[in-house]
């Protein structure tokens, strides 16, 4: 028995499914930021595994550059997260149903 | 099959189950702290299964970057905006929980069923000739020759990101 590229797809699209349903479940707002998370890892482990099956580099370059946006996603995302809590002390996005503060 | 081929099958074996149940747990667990911590495993994880599929460089970021920067970010924000349990006072919309785990598992028949068109059976290249000399130069050499304009705007999107973080940041007076 060989480990092959779809054991790793299968993987991929069982983390990104329980990314999907994290996002959908939690209320608190930096555990749904998390779920993201989980779900740009599951994307970007397809990504290296196609790269992989297709023996060339650019999906492992691909995948360098989701890590940049979602570092850069990160920052911004939490920056904006404790500008909330500052204004309605709650991380929970049930609270935040209204687009003016 | 070869000794490297059953190391990867143990290394797989040992690793796969791990990244499901502590992304199931990281969903499941009330405790956000909890959830952050489950969630650096689950990265150490996949960094693991990057360094099976041949690529040294992007596990390295993954645990350098991800595990360490982006999870310490996390953790530093929980603890500032302080760490209480989580509380559903009033269910907004009725039988929303049942219904999205009902939709994730539909996702995953949906994409299980795309892959069972044909990739299963794929046969695995190697990337022994891409990653001549090193995976690490490989990369270096292909992101400054074919990727330069995209390396680029990456440094203008983080220097964004940053004064952006500053901007939202600031107290307002």
């Amino acid at each position: 028995m060989r480990v092959g590229p779809g054991a790793y797809l299968l993987l991929s699209a069982i983390l990104f499914a329980i990314g999907v349903a994290g996002v959908l479940i939690r209320r608190n707002a930096i555990v749904v930021f998390m779920c993201i998370e989980l779900m740009l890892n599951a994307v970007n482990l397809s990504f290296i595994t196609f790269a992989k099956t297709n023996g060339s580099l650019d999906g492992q370059v691909l995948a360098f550059f989701v890590m940049v946006v979602a570092a850069a996603e990160v920052v911004v995302g939490l920056g904006i997260l404790v500008a909330i809590f500052r204004k309605r002390s709650s991380t929970s996005v049930d609270d935040v149903n209204l687009l003016k503060g | 099959m070869t000794s490297s081929e059953q190391a990867e099958l143990i290394v797989f074996i040992i690793l796969a189950p791990l990244a499901v149940v502590t992304a199931l747990g990281m969903v499941l667990t009330r405790n956000a702290v909890y959830s952050a911590l489950l969630l650096v495993v689950n990265f150490f994880c996949l960094a693991g299964f990057y360094v099976l599929l041949e690529a040294q460089f992007v596990a390295a970021v993954q645990v350098i970057v991800y595990a360490g920067a982006i999870m310490v970010l996390f953790l530093f924000v929980l603890m500032l905006l302080g760490i209480g349990n989580e509380v559903v006072v009033k269910e907004q919309m009725r039988g929303q929980r049942p219904a999205a785990v009902l939709l994730a598992l539909g996702l995953l028949v949906a994409i299980v069923g795309a892959l069972a068109a044909g990739v299963f059976d794929a046969e695995p290249a190697s990337l022994a000739a891409a990653n001549e000399g090193g995976n690490v130069e490989a990369i270096g050499r292909i992101l400054f020759t074919r990727y330069t304009f995209a390396f680029e705007t990456a440094g203008i999107l983080l220097v964004v990101a940053a004064v952006g973080a500053l901007v939202l940041g600031k107290r307002q007076p």
